[in-house]
């Protein structure tokens, strides 16, 4: 099953944790050095991902370069790894964007330079483990290891409001995760087994199903995060230093939809059919309420935090559309979404490093003053507003065309959702971009060299999932069409699913 | 696929990248080396393509697969027939001359690289458009060419009217498309495909479907047109949605006379008459589309007649002709719609650049009342204008007489909606020559009343503004002879009625109905109507020049709603754009993000701290305390204890 003759997954996941281990060794004095083998780890990680997307076999939904070793017998847990066309592509999104994060961070962090680096190449290794685990308890440890890091990312390296928003976030997830290992605990209890593939395999009662779907729920809808749990969001964002705003936004937010994914949709379908309709309500709500609120923010960060909540809206609601187009377009969203809003954070990092102010009246006539800055953000812009031949816009038209044939008006009110985020995102692009020049961007150099290979890959992925997404949305076909063929019709309606649950608290 | 075919939108795409790219620190002030041959080339091969169509041979092909999701299956691809010929001339005709024109307006701008880019990237864009063979295709043309007016109508970006305007037209645009785009979507759950071919075969097999909406039947061809028809009103500016094309003018004046005269806002009457089949089908929208044009056609003409800003004018006059143009598809007579929008494409892209042309000899004036007598000092601008003003106004025999004719002959035809569309229309050509001559009048004739400086610096234009605005003028005199109505033709031995039959294969032919005679009294009426015009306008403006300050005190009320536009403006910013912002900020920052939601994540963990809090009171280090409530606790356990027991 594995078409490459060493084990390319476990080399992604650790590689980066040797770097850091090594990083540890160093002298902090040595910080020309640090950010160099940071640099060359995080590159070295990303071209031993390349293997994946060359190798990948686009027409089965089997899972490939899969690794098997025992971990912990006595629980009958497994060190079990192995991607499909779901988590492919999220492999290389994690591995790319943390590239960019140390270019981006090379003149901004001065203060413990050394422990940030290391925290970035954890949190690679835990994200990356997260996607390619295929044993549930292990997939616990990357999902709760991934929190860790983070949390130092902004409580140690973020902005005045850090620790308020570190421990909102620490918090914010810990409650859902823990739900989430109860949900755990119980399936194990049920099935014996803690591999994903096996899990997948049963078919459970529905009411346990509905138990499990609310677990899991809390766990996967906090970090999406869904309305109405998404006011860590904000405060996290705006805190965190810009490479964990952009490794938040690229990849750690993604881990909510693709648990939906992994874990929800194949293991507890019929409960995922009975609650698909809600989750579209609260999609719907995500994308409007998203949207407006984004016309009230004046912080550039929390604007974008806000987008975030309602671009993630699209992704759930693709995703509990339940259909192929719905489905491949809201992974392919989450894939854009962690292209464009990772570019505007890295952008928005670019102009805080000059500026050091956030608030958007602060800014003016950016574009007289940096023109070649002012274009790339035009290009993430256009992208976040959907406009076609950039990749937002195949997301979201497939995501509404599969919300469209499951639901009319989830639909048409997804639709509405793109008036406004033209409204909000062209509005702040007048207000920093537009108009006479304020004095505090005056005489402000333009985008240097090495920030310009930070957000060149983005603009690239830009256009080309833009203009030739099959390259993309092929890895996706075979594993969601047997995604989708687990949701055998004639279950039970989202009324009687919901009436034998309600039962089953009591009982 | 045919390579030329793929060079005439790659060519403009091409030039586009070279000069984003290059623009800035190589190309500057040669930008248009770059733009000007890519254009003319594309311009060649666009008019091979438009003989082979002459010559009966169209094309369609697929270029690549674009996106493939499950049964979704849509391909880039071009379609090339009579009705994308007719658009293929007006589109890089005009674009080619307006870059050759914006070389000298243009002349030592500090963007004159960038103008050069946008300018490209529109043409490629709009032929992608016109070009298209499925409407996913079309979708992409419209948005693409939606963003480069964008770009252009904020050009100058450091204005805040320029860069609110961009805005403006960008978001308005986006109410439209909302329904467009919802339009395609149902196309392709009713058909299974975008592709025009595949749709436009199938489609009358969905003749009396219906579908429920809010537990009322309707007519799934009524639901898709309407929906289809909500584009057409973003991007071709029709009432309600016609208020971002006025404010367009703040983008540099080649650009209203390119995207905002001439090709872009024309999309909205093309995908109708592309979507003809569709329509076809829903006598409902049909009528919904007639009524939509007539009205916006007198509504925007009567704005037209109060305004003072040279470039509004011509703009007002722009929505009000679109207008015709849909009128005309709306009574069926898409190929008098399409001929109109050809001819139209002449003489407003002439008018345009006219008016820039008079903008760049006053030192960038607007304000017509602060020009006058401007005939003696720019003569080829005077000339040229006067003749695309003749012909806007319906005279014979210059070109917009021939396709205005030829709508209200078929709106008079097509039934007893059709008398009353009629009537506005023809009123609608009685105001129309009004204003247009009010131009003339104000601006050329008369004694100039601007500053000094500005008389000292009056001069005509460079020639490469000037021979553009000359070849213009041909076409609006002459272009309509490619139509003349066989009602005239006969009388002078001439067959040129060509452009209805030669649109025929795609969009249909009306029934001829009603007597030759019939259409040679009209044709009198409309034509005595925009001499009544003319002539008005002269007795007030060169006559009675007091008279209009006269007639506005006197009728202040009407004269006060037209200037301000009936004050639609202001309507929406009350009853859209400032709730939405109340929305925004004080019930979601205000109460339920800030109050409700963040209340429960701050004041769960504040609770728990409370009652952390308040246990800890009991810790008071006393040992008589302890011993309390040792003694306590021993007496309430033991009265459980017996309770249960005894139990």
């Amino acid at each position: 099953m594995n078409s490459l003759p060493y084990p390319v997954l476990s080399t992604v996941i650790f590689l980066p944790v040797a770097g850091a281990v090594l990083l540890a060794l160093i002298s902090r004095r040595q910080e020309g050095l640090i950010k160099a083998l940071a640099l060359l780890f995080t590159l070295a990680n990303f071209a031993a991902s390349l293997p994946i997307f060359l190798n990948f076999d686009k027409t089965t939904a089997n899972m490939q370069f899969v690794e098997w070793r025992e971990w912990i017998p006595a629980f009958h847990t497994d060190y079990l790894l192995g991607i499909d066309g779901i988590s492919a592509l999220f492999v290389l999104l994690s591995a790319l964007v943390c590239i960019l994060c140390v270019l981006i961070s090379w003149n901004a962090i001065k203060n413990k330079a050394k422990e940030f680096y290391m925290s970035i190449l954890l949190i690679e290794g835990a994200m990356i483990g997260v996607f390619c685990s295929l044993d549930f308890l292990l997939f616990y440890v990357f999902w709760e290891a991934m929190l860790i890091p983070m949390y130092l990312l902004i409580g140690v390296w973020g902005g005045p409001n850090r620790l308020y928003a570190s421990i909102k976030f620490f918090l914010y997830t810990l409650v859902g995760s823990v739900l989430m290992l109860v949900g755990i605990v119980y399936l194990y209890n049920y099935a014996g087994t803690f591999n994903i593939l096996k899990l997948e395999s049963l078919r459970y009662p529905l009411a346990m199903q509905m138990w499990l779907f609310w677990a899991f729920f809390a766990a996967f809808a906090v970090k999406v995060p869904m309305f109405p749990v998404h006011t860590w969001l904000p405060d996290a964002h705006t805190e965190a230093p810009t490479a964990g705003s952009v490794i938040l936004a690229a990849v750690l937010i993604k881990m909510g939809a693709y648990g939906f994914l992994r874990f929800s949709i194949p293991m507890l379908p019929d409960a995922s059919r009975a609650m698909a309709l809600p989750m579209m309500v609260l999609s719907v709500i995500a994308i409007i309420y998203g949207a407006v609120v984004c016309l009230a923010q004046t912080d550039l960060k929390r604007l974008i935090a806000y987008s975030s909540v309602s671009h993630m809206g699209f992704v759930t609601l693709g995703i509990f559309a339940l259909n192929i187009q719905g489905v491949e377009g809201g992974i392919l969203q989450m894939l854009n979404h962690g292209v464009v809003t990772g570019a505007l954070f890295l952008c928005i990092g670019i102009i805080y490093e000059r500026t050091h102010t956030r608030q958007i009246a602060d800014y003016g006539g950016v574009a007289t003053a940096l023109p070649i800055y002012a274009a790339f953000f035009m290009i993430f812009t256009l992208a976040s507003i959907g406009l076609p031949g950039t990749n937002g816009f195949i997301g979201e038209f497939l995501i509404i065309l599969g919300g469209f044939t499951a639901n009319r008006l989830a639909g048409v009110f997804a639709a509405t959702g793109i008036i406004i985020g033209a409204g909000y995102m062209l509005w702040l692009y007048q207000r920093v971009f537009f108009l006479d020049v304020n004095q505090k961007v005056k005489g402000l150099a333009d985008i240097s060299g090495r920030e310009l290979l930070a957000i060149l890959p983005m603009a690239a992925l830009v256009f080309w999932i833009g203009v030739y997404p099959n390259a993309f949305l092929g890895f996706l076909q075979p594993s969601v069409a047997n995604l989708l063929g687990r949701m055998q019709p004639g279950g039970a309606t989202g009324l009687t699913a919901f009436t034998q649950f309600i039962r089953s608290v009591f009982a | 696929m045919n390579n030329t075919y793929l060079l005439i939108p790659a060519l403009p795409l091409l030039a586009f990248i070279v000069n984003i790219t290059l623009g800035r620190g190589f190309l500057k002030d040669k930008a248009y080396l770059v733009s000007i041959p890519a254009l003319a080339a594309s311009w060649a091969l666009a008019m091979s393509a438009v003989y082979q169509v002459m010559h009966g041979r169209t094309f369609e092909g697929d270029l690549y697969t674009w996106v493939a999701a499950g049964g979704f299956k849509v391909s880039v691809g071009f379609l090339i027939d009579q009705l994308t010929a007719v658009m293929l001339v007006v589109v890089t005709t005009v674009g080619l001359l307006v870059n050759i024109y914006s070389v000298g307006y243009m002349h030592g701008d500090k963007g004159f690289y960038r103008f050069f880019a946008y300018l490209n990237l529109f043409v490629f864009s709009m032929l992608m458009l016109v070009m298209a063979n499925n409407f996913l295709q079309l979708y992409f043309g419209w948005e693409a060419v939606g963003l480069c007016s964008y770009f252009l109508i904020g050009f100058w970006y450091e204005k805040k009217s320029a860069s609110d305007a961009g805005k403006k037209a960008f978001i308005v645009n986006r109410f439209g498309d909302f329904g467009f785009g919802l339009g395609i979507m149902l196309i392709f759950l009713t058909f299974g495909s975008l592709q025009y071919g595949t749709v436009f075969q199938a489609v009358h097999g969905i003749a009396g479907r219906t579908v429920d909406i809010l537990g009322h039947p309707v007519g799934l061809p009524t639901l898709i047109a309407l929906l289809l028809f909500c584009g057409a009103m973003g991007k071709s500016a029709q009432f309600p949605l016609h208020v971002w094309l006025p404010d367009a003018m703040e983008g540099p004046t080649p650009v209203s006379a390119l995207i905002h005269a001439a090709t872009m806002v024309t999309a909205g009457v093309f995908m109708v008459s592309r979507c003809s089949p569709i329509f076809d089908l829903s006598p409902t929208a049909m009528a919904v589309v007639a009524v939509t044009g007539a009205f916006t056609a007198l509504f925007a003409a009567t704005i037209a007649l109060t305004q003072n800003d040279i470039k509004r004018v011509i703009a007002y006059s722009t929505v009000s002709q679109l207008g015709y143009m849909f009128l005309a598809c709306g009574v069926g007579a898409y190929g008098a719609g399409i001929f109109h929008l050809y001819t139209h494409g002449f003489f407003k892209a002439l008018l345009f650049l006219g008016a820039g042309s008079v903008m760049h000899g006053m030192s960038g004036e607007l304000d017509i009342r602060k020009m006058g007598g401007l005939k003696k000092f720019m003569p080829v601008t005077y000339w040229t204008f006067l003749l695309a003003s003749i012909s806007i106004s319906g005279i014979p025999p210059f070109a917009g007489f021939f396709s205005k004719d030829e709508i209200l002959w078929r709106a008079y035809s097509s039934g007893p909606l059709g008398k009353v569309l009629w009537a506005v229309a023809a009123f609608t050509a009685f105001l129309t020559a009004f204003y247009s001559f009010r131009l003339i009048f104000v601006a050329f004739h008369g004694k100039f009343r601007g500053t000094h400086e500005q008389q000292h610096h009056l001069h005509e234009s460079p020639k490469s503004m000037t021979v553009p605005l000359l070849l213009l003028a041909i076409g609006a005199v002459a272009a309509g002879w490619v139509g003349i109505p066989s009602s005239i033709g006969d009388l002078l031995g001439l067959h040129m009625d060509k452009i209805g039959p030669f649109l025929g294969p795609v969009v249909g032919e009306p029934q001829g109905a009603g007597a030759p005679g019939a259409e040679m009294l009209l044709m009198g009426v409309s034509v005595l109507l925009g001499v009544l015009g003319i002539l008005v306008a002269a007795y007030m403006y060169v006559w009675n020049p007091e008279l209009p300050g006269l007639l506005a005190r006197i009728f202040s009320w009407p004269y006060k709603v037209s200037l301000n536009k009936y004050y639609v403006d202001e309507l929406y910013d009350r009853t859209i754009v400032r709730p939405t912002l109340w929305v925004a900020n004080s019930i979601i920052v205000g109460i339920t993000d800030g109050k409700w939601i963040e209340g429960i994540v701050n004041g769960v963990p504040a609770a728990i701290g409370r009652f952390g809090q308040s246990l800890r009171k009991i810790q008071t280090g006393v040992v008589q305390h302890y011993a309390d409530m040792m003694a306590l606790g021993l007496f309430v356990f033991v009265a459980v204890a017996l309770v249960l027991f005894i139990k």
